[in-house]
């Protein structure tokens, strides 16, 4: 009986996930399976061929290559600012507070904001006269040798962009570790001082294997986001091939060019992409807490 | 030198790379007030980082009055969306952590894996379903997206608040004869205030901030003042200037949400990473 009433109360929300979140996957999984092109749907069986088609599509792989140098600038960006940050405001400081609602506010702000003021930031120009941005802080800093051109770099671009996410998600980072170091018992510490390791050896030996299952977490969060980034290039540099990526692809293919099928595949690769990070870490997560 | 003087010293060195850290967190804010308040004669790229002799809010002004309709759609389409929501979540979660059924321990996991997909394997059935029931371009079609999209993160930060609530005073109510609404109505929904502020605050602010399902689903007429900002800055025809001021319209509400309700904003954050 009990059951029943608790089931009838959350039956609206598990019907409603079941339909735009697992339904939804289907029928994009079946999309992707079809010849769908154009704004009439058509769901004729061409079987694997639109992922066959990315396979050797010159623009799926400019979308990888982005997405490699992405993620490695993104996530490796964030944990070490972030764990950096975590250990100076772990020292017991009087204004604590301060920096971390400093370095967290970012958090709060749509990546549409942050892209508007970071696309005249990194204003690409490097012409003595026509400097803006940051190359011009550079260059009234006589910091010259730092002057680059940002989003415009051939290949490397789309690292810029990255920083860009860096500065809006790394203070997240910070909080993870913070809290990690939190829960590391002072006795830990004070042992290992007694054993006469210095501050440096107590952070190697002691602190950073403790901090494992964070790293762990900060990485999946963070590598799962940047597969699934959009706002943020979309606000900075628009839609340019050298600065696609995946998600971007998938949108213009699919609502500007009505390539429905090919939009599906890249939907699903993406799809599998952040599952295959993403399933393991929810399995562990959970089964954890029910372990107590 | 003694482990105390060692400690005392490497505090005050601490503030160095924090100050500057600090810096490099506020440059886009200093960018966006700092031009915001420029006259348009003074406006200049060249001159960036130089402050205004005097203050105008011109730039805002403008900037106002473009975005003005756009920051009133946002409004309503994320007010309604966070209040379903945080209901939603807190009835989910309440079931979830103190009505358990049989099977509730598979469903859980199967609505917070919603909270991890890229919304780029959805958005076809969806543009079809919306076009379908008639919510194309309108705002409650939005509205309900956030909502079923949101179903995920609240449903876990209520039940992860209804868990740390002891099981005695549910089975206390139980056995003085309160059926499912009771106990929710008069002894979990009083106390789960707190919860409530962070799963409002954290809907509001994820909503506020949406680009990709408002580009999607909304016509010009009802974008938030996200795509209206982005049309913006795409735009050659309006001047940096009042894009600086705009982008920082754009960042006031949720802003002044985390200035004055930062603690609760962080907690929602946390309970993303399924982490307490």
């Amino acid at each position: 009986m009990d059951d029943w009433w608790g089931i009838l109360w959350v039956l609206p929300s598990i019907l409603a996930v079941m339909v735009f979140v697992y339904g939804f996957i289907i029928w994009t999984a079946r999309v992707s399976l079809s010849a769908w092109k154009g704004l009439t749907p058509d769901y004729t069986y061409v079987g694997a061929q639109n992922f066959v088609n990315l396979a050797s599509d010159r623009r799926f792989h400019i979308d990888i290559k982005n997405t490699i140098i992405f993620t490695l600038v993104f996530v490796i960006g964030c944990l070490l600012i972030g764990l950096g940050l975590a250990i100076l405001l772990d020292k017991g400081i009087r204004a604590e507070g301060f920096y971390r609602s400093l370095f967290l506010f970012p958090m709060a702000i749509s990546f549409i904001v942050t892209g508007v003021v970071w696309r005249w930031l990194m204003n690409p120009s490097t012409a003595e006269d026509r400097l803006s941005g940051l190359n011009l802080l550079f260059h009234n800093l006589h910091l010259d040798f730092l002057i680059n051109s940002w989003y415009a770099t051939p290949t490397w671009g789309i690292a810029a962009v990255a920083i860009g996410a860096v500065w809006q998600m790394s203070g997240y980072t910070m909080a993870l570790y913070l809290a990690g170091l939190r829960a590391v018992p002072e006795t830990l510490r004070e042992a290992a001082r007694v054993d006469g390791a210095s501050e440096f050896q107590i952070y190697t030996r002691v602190i950073m294997p403790l901090l494992w299952p964070v790293t762990l977490a900060a990485v999946i969060i963070l590598g799962h986001s940047s597969l699934k980034v959009f706002d943020l290039i979309i606000a900075m540099v628009g839609k340019q091939i050298a600065l696609d990526v995946p998600s971007i692809y998938m949108w213009t293919t699919t609502f500007d060019g009505f390539f429905f099928g090919r939009g599906a595949a890249i939907g699903m690769v993406l799809l599998v992409s952040v599952a295959v990070l993403v399933i393991p870490y929810l399995w562990y997560s959970l089964r954890q807490e029910s372990e107590g | 030198m003694t482990a105390q003087t060692g400690i005392h010293q490497s505090r005050k060195w601490v503030y160095i790379p924090l100050t500057m850290m600090a810096l490099f967190y506020l440059l886009p804010m200093f960018v966006m007030l700092n031009t915001g308040f420029k006259s348009f004669a003074e406006v200049s790229l060249a001159t960036m980082w130089k402050l205004p002799t005097s203050l105008s809010i011109e730039n805002f002004q403008l900037a106002w009055e473009i975005l003005a309709p756009n920051i009133w759609n946002s409004f309503r389409i994320v007010i309604p969306a966070a209040t379903i929501s945080s209901f939603l979540g807190s009835i989910n979660g309440y079931v979830l952590s103190k009505w358990k059924f049989r099977g509730a321990n598979i469903v859980f996991p199967l609505l917070l894996f919603g909270m991890f997909i890229p919304y780029q394997s959805v958005l076809i059935p969806l543009t079809q379903v919306m076009a379908w029931i008639g919510l194309g371009g309108s705002t409650w079609g939005l509205i309900m997206v956030h909502v079923i999209y949101g179903i995920p993160i609240t449903t876990l930060i209520f039940r992860n608040y209804f868990a740390a609530i002891p099981d005695t005073l549910v089975e206390a109510a139980k056995v003085d004869g309160a059926g499912i609404w009771q106990t929710y109505r008069y002894i979990l929904l009083p106390i789960s205030i707190p919860a409530f502020v962070v799963v409002y605050i954290w809907q509001f602010t994820a909503a506020w901030n949406d680009f990709l399902f408002a580009v999607l689903l909304t016509s010009q007429d009802n974008w938030p003042v996200t795509v209206a900002l982005n049309n913006m800055a795409g735009s050659q025809i309006i001047a940096w200037n009042v894009q600086m001021a705009g982008s920082f319209l754009a960042a006031v509400p949720t802003l002044l949400i985390y200035i004055f309700l930062g603690r609760f904003f962080l907690r929602g954050m946390m309970s993303g990473s399924l982490k307490e």
